[in-house]
């Protein structure tokens, strides 16, 4: 589907074009860019859109936003979800940029937001617990006021690429007898702080991207609160809307739609009865895009002119996840037998996979993307946030 | 149509699921299948002895007669452990081959090899274009003297890397997918002229790709018998397959359960959730037509009805999709504990996820169920 664009909007979208195909690094195209690149290589093209100004266009061009009217950012995005380069670090970019200088103080912003637009400090997102998922508000993560520091104790899980880190942004209870939203505070801590140890987590597909957190004795300044003390809350709800805005990801599922294509076409034989069932359930995901690319276009035009999207944002989440779902999934089913396969980690060229090159990752992206329809508020929260803020039930 | 079990058959019941349970414990598996060979020599020593080997075999093979049923009693009890030892593969595959198929001399000289833990047996019939066709065979087979000589590549063949010996199956005459040419061979995993590039499949397991070189190979049943005969073989494995992943499903469902009546978010169990509620019973469900559809298929296979091969498509469909669907909702269900390597339930998953592939995915097999229908 393309936009009615007008004439600045066009050339905008042709400038970008040209920007990805000249600029993106050609060392980022490996077979599956989440896993396979190092902290340094996945910062490349960071650090290239920093260099354009391009880095951060939600943010407000005060802060270091390129100042993108909302069609230009959904150009943007969209252009380059299609061309499949690797999204800047959304727990630094689009989750803790914004909370600091929506809420933070003039140090903060002084002292974060530049290293965060140049991709010198990698930001990681404590906000999981072992005993709180989808039920965020009973974080039990304690931070108990010392003098001039908060001594912080407690567990983060599910904490994507803690890894990598410099610093972390917690959700901490700061009031253990108020009610459970109330007493929360978003704090700011540095990975290399005495009592921080990151212990990884090994997903079903092999990968190492998500790990636990323990906090013990951390000691972390009070300059680094955000905002105000159990106002926390109010501050991870904005950023979670943050979060879910951009999930809808049509332009990746148009770009495996069209590698889904071309292995289908490979794989089976037209005169094969599977091939039609195949073109029939790649047409209905098709059309699934189609129709939630339009929802999109729809609630743009609306935030263009001022509206705002309300819980749209749940409804990209739940579709967006379940199309990609569905898309890995039958990708993996077209590669056949070679879907017995799956490449071991650390990933290594050295490492004999049987099969063609566009069957080499199918396995684990199958079994990865079950994690969509969990994380960043389960598919179920999602379906109850529209049936209690939309539908009134 | 509940299955009385006979006396033996609990008593066959009750010794796989104690050997299991005291031998095949979850942290003992993950050792297991992280070690260099993968799968465990004395866990298949422990199997033959307890005489799970010899089960399905005929009395006159030198088995203890159990048939299809012996079998479902006992990949039942394995897909509840999650057993990566290659049963379907030696016994099921390779030992029903020989069975059916074998001169005299043939079964005797290989079937004892199998019933006493011995050899290890690989089918090699997957390759490059066949996808699920078993008529679509590049590899060659030509006649020299009284034996042949086999030429070409085998792929994603299961269990390759732990055998002793291969069944290949070879074109001896006709073009790339005519039925009628395809011939099977018994093949020394060790000759001259092998080569194998071994890796670790999605369900923690080893297979290879196989390249044959002037191979020499001796023929198992009749020159351009072979499409048919592993037809019949993938109705027993099916039967096989589908019990491991009714025992998975079994599992999965009592995990979810149990997880859901433990699990607090907002101040109470995820379980007292009508929607999770209600996918739980649907799971159930699946549970119970899986388990039933498992039963009728090995009632089936032991009397050799037939309409035999029909149903065992149909189960394998019907039975893949069930186990699917719970294995999606089990994942879900435990939330990002359902995506860590360390709980048994994503294991569960890829398990599933593999047997739905093996000898054709859920959709292949409808469409032969229809197929098969509108041939008749």
């Amino acid at each position: 589907m393309e936009l009615n664009l007008s004439r600045e909007d066009a050339a905008f979208r042709d400038e970008v074009r040209t920007f990805i195909a000249e600029n993106y690094p050609a060392e980022m195209r490996v077979p599956n860019p989440e896993t396979d690149l190092t902290k340094e290589q996945s910062l490349l093209w960071h650090r290239i859109l920093h260099k354009k100004g391009w880095i951060a266009p939600l943010w407000p061009k005060e802060h270091g936003g390129p100042g993108w009217s909302v069609t230009q950012r959904f150009i943007f995005e969209r252009e380059t979800s299609r061309a499949g380069t690797l999204p800047p670090l959304a727990f630094s970019v689009t989750m803790v940029g914004p909370v600091i200088y929506t809420f933070g103080n003039e140090a903060q912003k002084q002292k974060f937001l530049p290293r965060i637009l140049s991709g010198e400090d990698w930001w990681c997102q404590g906000y999981s617990e072992p005993g709180s998922g989808s039920d965020l508000a009973t974080v039990r993560t304690k931070a108990v006021r010392d003098g001039d520091h908060y001594i912080v104790n407690g567990h983060k899980t599910w904490t994507t690429l803690a890894q990598h880190a410099d610093w972390i942004f917690c959700l901490v209870r700061t009031d253990p007898n108020a009610k459970p939203q109330s007493g929360i505070s978003f704090l700011l801590i540095d990975m290399t702080s005495p009592g921080v140890t990151v212990r990884p987590i090994i997903t079903i597909d092999g990968s190492h991207e998500v790990n636990d957190v323990f906090l013990e004795d951390v000691r972390v300044p009070i300059e680094n609160l955000v905002g105000e003390e159990n106002k926390g809350w109010t501050y991870a709800k904005f950023l979670l809307g943050n979060e879910r805005t951009s999930m809808a990801g049509i332009g990746r599922s148009t770009r495996y739609i069209g590698k889904l294509k071309q292995i289908v076409k490979a794989e089976i034989p037209v005169d094969d009865p599977a091939h039609l069932e195949f073109l029939r359930d790649i047409a209905r995901i098709e059309l699934d895009v189609l129709a939630l690319e339009a929802t999109e276009l729809r609630v743009v035009a609306q935030m263009a002119r001022g509206m705002d999207p309300g819980p749209a944002a749940s409804l990209f989440k739940i579709r967006g996840t379940e199309i990609f779902q569905n898309i890995t999934e039958l990708t993996h089913r077209a590669i056949g037998n070679f879907g017995l396969a799956i490449r071991e980690h650390p990933v290594s060229a050295n490492r004999f996979m049987p099969g063609p090159d566009y069957s080499h990752t199918a396995s684990e992206k199958y079994l990865n993307a079950r994690k969509l329809s969990i994380y960043g508020g389960s598919n179920e929260i999602q379906r109850n946030i529209i049936a209690k803020a939309v539908l009134g039930l | 149509m509940d299955i009385q079990f006979t006396e033996e058959q609990e008593l066959l019941r009750s010794s796989v699921q104690r050997l299991l349970r005291d031998q095949y414990d979850f942290e003992t598996r993950r050792k297991v299948v992280a070690s260099e060979d993968g799968f465990s020599r004395a866990q298949w020593g422990a199997f033959a002895e307890l005489g799970l080997l010899a089960a399905p075999f005929s009395e006159d093979a030198g088995g203890l007669g159990g048939g299809p049923l012996s079998t479902m009693i006992i990949m039942h009890e394995f897909g509840r452990h999650l057993v990566v030892e290659p049963f379907v593969e030696t016994v099921v595959l390779a030992g029903g081959l020989i069975e059916h198929l074998g001169t005299p001399e043939q079964r005797q000289s290989f079937i004892p090899g199998i019933i006493d833990g011995a050899k290890i047996w690989a089918l090699a019939w997957t390759e490059r274009a066949s996808r699920f066709d078993f008529a679509n065979v590049a590899t060659k087979a030509r006649r020299e003297g009284g034996n042949y000589v086999l030429n070409g590549e085998k792929t994603m063949v299961i269990a390759a890397p732990w055998a002793d010996y291969l069944i290949v199956s070879a074109r001896t005459s006709g073009d790339d997918r005519d039925r009628g040419g395809v011939s099977l061979f018994v093949v020394d995993r060790r000759a001259t002229g092998i080569d194998l590039q071994s890796f670790k499949t999605i369900d923690g397991r080893r297979a290879a790709e196989i390249s044959l070189r002037e191979v020499r190979g001796q023929l198992l049943g009749g020159e351009g018998e072979g499409v048919a005969a592993l037809e019949a073989s993938r109705d027993r494995a099916i039967g096989a397959l589908c019990a491991e992943a009714v025992g998975a499903i079994g599992e999965l469902n009592a995990a979810t359960l149990d997880y859901s009546k433990t699990r607090k978010q907002f101040g109470t169990t995820i379980g007292s959730f009508q929607v999770l509620q209600h996918r739980m019973v649907d799971m159930f469900i699946a549970h119970q037509e899986a388990l039933s559809l498992m039963q009728h298929l090995s009632l089936n296979l032991s009397a050799g009805d037939p309409g035999l091969s029909r149903l065992a498509s149909g189960a394998k469909s019907k039975i893949g999709y069930a186990a699917k669907f719970v294995a999606d909702q089990s994942v879900q269900l435990h939330g990002g504990m359902g995506m860590t390597d360390e709980l048994n339930v994503g294991h569960y998953f890829k398990r599933i996820s593999s047997i739905n592939i093996q000898f054709g995915d859920p959709a292949f097999h409808v469409l032969r169920y229809a197929q098969l229908d509108a041939a008749a």
